[in-house]
């Protein structure tokens, strides 16, 4: 039996009422994959299968649009170099002598260091291996500030891990899949990252806006920061390792102290990816819950005493006469011998 | 009424067509390319046909059509889910009812009216953002995204007079 010949045959609905039920249960939908989203959480559950798919399929796809404007690019500084060769050579003169000054200083910098870990017995963080990557698509609006890296899961790259270029921190992996990883930039409004003030020490955590410049918050201490101040990653909370450059402070147009990012001042081609592993994914944390403590003993002592008096041992218990001189002659030596000890280091 | 007039739009054409178009350009535009150190400007190429699809018939599709235009905005720029299925939705909503007082008028009118819708995507953008993440966006950089967002009426003009006559139902 065909539609029109049914019961329904004659009933009609305007178009334009069909059409706003179908815009009111559209945004429904919208708005409960709004709240079914956790991105904001940064955690590996929260990228879904949808966006590892979306991000596998846009991996080539992306790559092959970005091509002609990076072969372009090429090309463009092929022929930049070879017209400016002569002032590239004078300017690379003077930045070489320039760095053999900074390299005897990093040398001698250096041999002092790695004496004065020698002598305090520290124990120093473990090299980080890293992964370099190609980015293939760059999204830059307020919204969302995300890179796309031709590098995933098969290079042991995992959720969390800090990606830089040649100048400093980029931002963080929050969604990996194979050949391809999604990288949060440190200008999202999701993005926060705990740095210090390189000259001060001064602890402020880093927050994107979807501007160029993300904030300082909670910036502690009397005076800490000046315009200029070089900005690195704290290790705080074991996100990113400790010393990463992240970029000079400025005071923004309101008010605000806001950082520019070293990592703009390159190119954006290419990244390295930390495989960077927190101290506690490091340690082991079976070991570290498994405790030895000494047994207790909760005995009654009137039992003890009475009734067994042989089982407990019984330390031979000097008299207060005899206990006095002899423990001072004990006690003498090592406080004799406290002021070389703290003097030697001197 | 005579349905003699009638000739329904093919949905592949109207809807279809705008959508490969809108990912194309908002792929091509997320290119990781810089000129003399600028980055390319990242308009919101599905406003076009939020703004054109409903300026052109009233449909039960095209809302489910912005909406799957806008989850993928929302996974491939990496932004929170819905985001901009959403924000589309109220643009699109926004022009249906308007579109009495839109329809007839001059370019340069219609030019202010994509403006103003596509500020009121923006604000609710802005707005649901806020409420997602707890923190406010760079107001900067939303009027800049919506800067080069207006400046794509051109196109949006184009689907709408392509299509404006060929449903006589809706003229």
């Amino acid at each position: 039996m065909r539609f029109r010949e049914g019961p329904l045959g004659d009933l009609k609905v305007p178009l334009t009422w069909t059409a706003a039920v179908a815009l009111i249960v559209a945004a429904v939908i919208g708005v409960a994959f709004l709240l079914a989203d956790r991105r904001e959480t940064l955690q590996e559950q929260a990228y879904g299968v949808t966006r590892q798919t979306v991000d596998t399929v846009a991996r080539p796809v992306s790559g092959a649009i970005a091509a002609p404007g990076r072969w372009t690019g090429l090309g463009l500084d092929y022929v930049r170099s070879y017209f400016f060769t002569a002032h590239e050579n004078r300017r690379l003169k003077v930045e070489l002598a320039e760095m053999r000054q900074w390299r005897d200083r990093a040398l001698a910098l250096q041999d002092q260091n790695d004496r004065f870990k020698s002598l305090l017995g520290l124990r120093t963080d473990p090299p980080i291996p890293m992964a370099s990557a190609r980015v293939v698509s760059d999204s830059r609006g307020p919204f969302a500030n995300t890179r796309l890296a031709d590098a995933g899961s098969e290079r042991g790259i995992v959720v969390g891990n800090p990606v830089l270029n040649e100048r400093g921190l980029v931002g963080r992996v929050v969604g990996v899949s194979r050949g391809v990883s999604r990288v949060l930039l440190l200008t999202d409004i999701a993005s926060r990252t705990p740095v210090m003030i390189d000259r001060t020490n001064a602890r402020a955590i880093l927050t994107g806006d979807g501007g160029p410049n993300p904030k300082l918050d909670y910036l502690r201490g009397v005076d800490p920061i000046q315009q200029g101040d070089r900005v690195v990653t704290s290790g705080d909370g074991g996100v990113v390792p400790r010393g990463l450059p992240v970029g000079a402070a400025v005071k923004g147009l309101d008010g605000r102290w806001r950082v520019v990012l070293f990592a703009d001042q390159a190119s954006i081609d290419y990244v390295r990816i930390l495989l960077f592993k927190d101290f506690a994914q490091l340690a082991d944390e079976k070991q570290l819950q498994a405790r030895s403590l000494p047994p207790v003993t909760t005995e009654d002592p009137q039992t003890s005493i009475l009734s067994n008096p042989v089982s407990r041992p019984v330390a031979p218990t000097p008299s207060p006469a005899t206990a006095t001189p002899s423990a001072a002659p004990a006690a003498r030596p090592a406080t004799t011998a406290t002021p070389p000890q703290t003097g030697a280091p001197r | 009424m005579s349905m003699s007039g009638a000739r329904p739009l093919n949905p592949a054409r109207w809807l279809g067509v705008p959508m490969l178009m809108c990912i194309g350009a908002t792929m091509a535009f997320a290119a990781p390319i810089r000129i003399w150190g600028l980055q390319l400007p990242e308009p919101v190429f599905a406003m076009v046909p939020a703004f054109a699809w409903a300026m052109i018939r009233p449909s039960i599709m095209a809302p489910f059509a912005l909406l799957v235009l806008g989850l993928f905005l929302d996974i491939f720029w990496g932004g929170p889910t819905g985001l901009w299925g959403l924000s589309l939705l109220v643009a699109y909503a926004m022009v249906l009812i308007l579109r009495n007082a839109m329809t007839g008028q001059s370019r340069p009118m219609m030019w202010a009216w994509f403006a103003g819708v596509t500020a009121i995507a923006m604000i609710a953008s802005f707005l649901i953002t806020m409420l997602d993440s707890l923190a406010m966006p760079s107001l900067l950089a939303v009027f800049w995204q919506f800067l080069v967002t207006a400046l794509l009426f051109p196109f949006a003009h184009r689907l709408v007079d392509r299509f404006e006559d060929a449903d006589v139902r809706f003229r």
